[in-house]
């Protein structure tokens, strides 16, 4: 039955490029029923037994939805792609037909990567989704794209390079070429004879691909340049990839997580503070909403290693930190996507994405100023919204299991190095990390001011009206950002 | 099923914001009735529970599940007396302000579902601060007020000055965020929970230091919300929003939700976790924002600006109070200032309203001619506000001088120095603004309010009055076992009559009674830096904002941009051409070459081949 996840879009795909169907009806036609089928399989677990590792064409398939990630980030690429194909505006029809198979591409290759239980399977449709980004950035981005695209590709090539050398050093090392495999070896005792090269090499791949500090410089201008539905499926879903293979890696080796990932937790501990803080000034200074928003994601992605960190420091014997940044992922997947798919309305809109040029087009679109807002409020992390219950719960995870030092101390001044002493290296980062919060305040609200508030501006004066089929796209998305504010769905 | 009813208290105001905002946003005359009759259920409500209806501890629900249990996120309800009774004012003054609002809000263009939203936000975010059970819902509250705060500041967000308070308030709010966030990690990391009923006792093993660091954290949070010096920059622009909103949430309740935190925390960790230290830190900085803002506060011309000035000093007061370790002082100010200064503002809305949306005291003059009820009622408030004997401002603050004196004199001699201050600008706007003739055009025109703007002038001008005698003020003042204190005649009460003379006779003496058209004490420079609120705000827009943050911001951008993107995009592309033409050079098409190194391999290979290497 999952293979249906995978297989509906590509036809979709198909039909679109050879029977030249209608693209973004027949991509929405397809997103809809893959999004049916997921929540069948994900509702009712009788209807997909255990792994669904069923046959296909006599064929046997190795895809699951057992892995601990992999329905929640199923449910959130199913979501994104949705409201991507729905809010698509595609510049002439045979540009809508291309944007529509690629949107429906990077969908089939990101699920496909959360599905698969073979590791070369995992690699290989991740593999898949980035060819779509690169040649749509190349094709339709905006501003100097194909110098854009190339960055990308290298860093992401690279970093896939790099990636595979280290899967295929911990697949030989374990003698096990899937998850599940995985797994077994690691509960039959196996462990790699190489732990801190592997990690090492996983950790620069998969963090590359997630834009770790320093190598994040590519994701800011691709997610600005590149058309709204790929900005979104890439920062959205795709992007989350990385963070997918790093915590289903760590899960897997479980109390021994510690073992293989351990000797670079201090030097990413570092590296997400570069995320948080680093990249969080860059994002204070941009001109531009898109470079803004695609600079933010970047910042985000830091209290996402965060977690990590705090799961690895812990042995893994922190389920808060796994569950935070679980839903800290589908949380910021849905947001970023929303803030990506109303800034492509802002441009359309008024004809810029220029922050200072715009002004008041809250007074003439009262609810695009509502949707934005409700998604910038929810990236900063506002209670009662998608991202708060991620945030919040990797912040405690990060004092969980944390007990003060010695009680004793003489004197103010080396009670206060005591305390700190009292502080491993993950409470200390959290507490730099905090100040995130107050970075992200100060860009998203300075960006809602200048586009939505005040007098209204030349280029705001331009903004007619939204389409039904928008604002539907963008209400989806808000709809789900607000629900699992509320109940946080920490069942999947 | 009965034992979860005050769930209501949290769930009715959030839905119907809800309802308001999607359902009739076109239809504000509806949106409004919905608000309004959620205000009056919760009040109901909260009114059955003090007359002792008994309906069992509410349920709690576990919003993030953990296998371990001093780490599950839940949300539950505190009933106690501290709760309840504050979420009698909070819902009281809530019903009044939305009847308030229904007259002062007539007739204006903005969206007025968006309005009443608002306010049902904040009734649903200042319940979930009053009666969280842990510090995790307390948080959540605490977020959602800010939020609230920035929606109703930015209500007419068309007007860059709104549009600029609110962000400069939900941005201040967060820096102080920062801190309780800090604090309430280390709490759990210290105390081992987040519950308040668990933490007592709990104090005793840890080290002094750790506890003056994670109550300074704490009270970062209370500096940001109660708007203390350093970040109470944020309250005097909050006055941007419409006139109900500054009196329930930037005077009544939300700005004093973080005294309400910190007495939680006495109340549940215990007075012995509040070190010497962090006491000394909380009482300082109350002291400091008492005296800076009725500095100010003598200053202004702004009817609205000189009340959110005292509301500064008189939370200042409370935090004061709250730093020598006298909650029960601090709650009972707390309680009366909620009811006179809700008082104050409403009563300045309608005559703001009145004199077509004049907000100069200048240009007003001779009101109480012409709108003798809401000038009464003002002075009611007035009278309160600077204890004259009688009033409920007296028996609180004589509970804090009291408290003051027996703790730490000089706190007590600030103290009284405030009082004299406060004494002084209240008189000053009165004279202003209520006597003489009128200054302007429409101020000779002011009529008196409505009926739905009168009412709940009345019923809180009788608050004012009667809310810190005994018989009341044991039943409602928010702290376990609250009692008024037989009131004696010592030391404080001469101090702080000598102070009201003082400030009276001074304020009668420079102006008059009301037939000056400037202020005598304009023109120098003291005045001038005290309109321009002795520099502080300009020094952290132009020197912590503009300067500080934008430069950092922009040698990060370039550092980045140039050095990160360049060296390591640009290097990798460097390195990987000159690569290629390294390698290019082994194929340039020169058959010569090509013939050499042919040769040369064949050489290679038969030495290999013959000395069988």
């Amino acid at each position: 039955m999952l293979i249906w996840l995978i297989l509906v879009p590509v036809i979709a795909a198909a039909c679109i490029g050879l029977l030249k169907t209608p693209g973004r009806l027949t991509a929405l036609i397809s997103a809809i029923i893959t999004l049916a089928l997921g929540a069948a399989a994900i509702l009712c677990p009788e209807c997909c037994a255990e792994s669904c590792t069923g046959t296909f064409l006599g064929m046997p398939t190795q895809f699951t939805l057992a892995l601990p990630l992999s329905r929640i980030m199923v449910v959130l690429a199913l979501l994104v792609t949705v409201a991507a194909v729905a809010g698509m505006k595609a510049p002439s029809k045979d540009a809508e037909r291309s944007w529509a198979i690629s949107a429906l591409l990077i969908s089939t290759g990101a699920i496909g990567a959360f599905m698969s239980d073979n590791i070369v399977a995992f690699y290989g449709f991740h593999e898949l989704a980035l060819i779509p980004t690169f040649i749509m950035i190349g094709c339709y981005g905006r501003g100097s794209r194909r110098t854009i695209a190339w960055t990308a590709t290298i860093y992401l090539g690279l970093a896939s390079m790099v990636l595979l050398a280290g899967l295929l050093l911990l697949c030989v090392q374990m003698h096990a070429w899937t998850f599940s495999g995985l797994y077994a070896s690691v509960q039959a005792g196996i462990m790699p004879s190489t732990p801190c090269l592997i990690a090492g090499l996983l950790l620069a791949g998969f963090g590359t691909l997630v834009s770790l500090f320093p190598f994040h410089t590519w994701a800011a201008p691709a997610y600005a340049s590149a058309p709204t539905p790929i900005a979104m499926l890439h920062a959205g879903v795709l992007k989350k990839f990385g963070l997918y293979g790093l915590f289903t890696l760590a899960a897997i080796f479980g109390p021994k997580c510690g073992e293989i990932f351990g000797c670079w937790n201090n030097v990413l501990l570092v590296l997400l503070l570069g995320n948080v803080l680093w990249v969080g000034y860059v994002t204070i200074s941009q001109t531009r909403l898109d470079d803004m928003l695609g600079n933010s994601s970047v910042m985000h992605m830091g209290y996402i290693f965060l977690a990590f960190a705090a799961y690895i420091a812990m042995n893994g014997n922190n389920e808060l930190a796994f569950q935070g940044a679980a839903l800290l992922m589908l949380a910021h997947g849905l947001t970023i996507a929303l803030l990506f798919l109303l800034t492509g309305q802002i441009e359309q809109q008024t004809r810029t994405l220029e922050l200072d040029s715009m002004g008041g087009l809250a007074t003439k679109l009262p609810l695009l100023g509502f949707l934005f807002g409700l998604a910038g409020m929810a990236s900063i992390g506002l209670p009662l919204l998608a991202n708060f219950a991620g945030e919040f719960t990797i912040f405690v995870s990060c004092f969980a299991g944390w007990t003060p030092g010695s009680t004793e101390c003489t004197g103010m001044l080396s009670c206060i190095s005591n305390l700190f002493a009292g502080l491993g290296p993950v409470q200390l980062a959290l507490l730099f990390a905090l100040w995130g919060l107050v970075i992200s305040a100060i860009y998203m609200l300075r960006a809602f001011r200048r586009i939505f508030e005040g007098e209204v501006g030349r280029a705001s004066a331009r903004a007619t009206r939204l389409s039904w089929l928008d604002i539907a796209a963008a209400v989806f998305l808000a709809f789900f950002i607000v629900l699992f504010g509320i109940l946080p769905p920490t069942c999947l | 099923m009965i034992q979860n009813l005050p769930w209501l208290f949290l769930l009715l105001p959030l839905v119907v914001a809800a309802i308001d905002w999607v359902c009739f946003s076109k239809r504000p005359c509806v949106a409004a009735t919905l608000s309004l009759l959620s205000a009056a259920a919760t009040f109901a409500l909260c009114v059955a529970y003090l007359l002792g209806l008994e309906t069992g501890t509410p349920g709690t629900y576990t919003w993030m599940p953990a296998s371990v249990e001093q780490l599950n996120l839940h949300l539950g309800l505190v009933m106690d007396p501290l709760a309840m009774r504050m979420m009698l004012v909070v819902t009281g003054i809530g019903l009044l302000v939305h009847l308030f609002s229904l007259g002062y809000m007539k007739g204006d263009s903005s969206n007025l579902s968006r309005y009443f939203a608002g306010l049902s936000i904040f009734m649903f975010s200042m319940t979930c601060i009053v009666m969280a059970s842990n510090l995790v819902m307390t948080f959540i509250g605490w977020e959602m007020v800010g939020f609230s705060s920035y929606l109703l500041i930015g209500h007419w967000f068309h007007k860059d000055s709104a549009a600029d308070a609110a962000k400069k308030a939900f941005i201040t709010n967060r820096v102080g965020d920062f801190g309780f966030l800090i604090g309430i990690l280390l709490t759990l990391g210290i105390f081992g929970t987040m519950n308040f009923a668990e933490m007592g006792g709990k104090a005793a093993g840890i080290a002094p230091a750790m506890l003056t660091v994670t109550i300074i954290c704490l009270f970062c949070g209370a500096v940001g919300k109660s708007a203390q010096f350093p970040l109470h920059v944020w309250l005097p622009d909050a006055m941007e929003g419409p006139t109900p909103v500054s009196a329930l949430i930037h005077a009544a309740t939300m700005v004093a939700a973080g005294v309400y935190m910190l007495v939680r925390l006495q109340v549940s960790m215990g007075t012995a976790a509040f070190t010497d230290t962090a006491c000394m830190v909380i009482a300082t900085v109350g002291a400091i924002t008492a005296v800076l803002a009725a500095i100010i506060a003598t200053q202004q011309d702004d009817i609205k600006r000189v009340l959110a000035y005292s509301t500064l000093s008189q939370l200042g007061y409370m935090v004061m109070a709250v730093g020598l370790l006298a909650g029960e002082a601090a709650m009972f100010h707390l309680y009366t200032h909620a009811w006179f200064k809700a008082l104050l503002f409403l009563g300045a809305g309608a005559i703001i309203i009145c004199c077509h949306h004049e907000q100069d005291i200048w240009k007003m003059g001779g009101l109480a001619k012409r709108m003798p009820l809401t000038v009464l009622c003002f002075l009611m408030g007035t009278f309160a506000l600077i204890a004259i004997p009688g009033f409920s401002g007296f028996f609180s603050k004589e509970a804090i001088l009291d408290a003051a004196l027996a703790k730490c004199p000089v706190f007590f001699w600030v103290g009284a120095g405030v009082a004299a201050l406060t004494t002084f600008y209240m008189v000053r706007l009165c004279i202003v603004a209520f006597l003489g003739r009128a200054r302007d055009h429409w101020a000779e025109h002011a009529k008196e309010a409505g009926a739905t703007m009168l009412l709940p002038l009345l019923v809180l001008a009788v608050m004012a009055i009667i809310s810190g005698y005994g018989f009341i003020a044991d039943w409602l003042v928010p702290f376990e076992g609250f009692h008024a204190h037989g009131f004696s005649v010592g030391l404080p009460f001469y101090v702080s009559m000598g102070a009201l003379v003082i400030g009276l006779f001074l304020a009668v003496a420079i102006y008059g009674f009301g037939k000056r058209g400037n202020d005598p004490l304009a023109g120098n420079f003291i005045s001038r830096a005290l309109r321009n609120r002795l520099y502080i705000d300009t020094l952290y827009d132009k020197v912590l904002i503009g300067g500080i943050q934008e430069m950092f911001s922009h040698v990060v951008e370039f550092i980045d941009a140039a050095c990160i993107r360049g060296l390591l995009a640009q290097g990798l592309a460097w390195i990987t051409t000159r690569i290629g033409i390294l390698l290019s050079w082994i194929q340039n098409g020169s058959l010569r070459s090509y013939t050499v190194a042919a040769g040369l391999g064949v050489v290679i290979l038969v030495y290999i081949l013959a000395f069988q290497l």
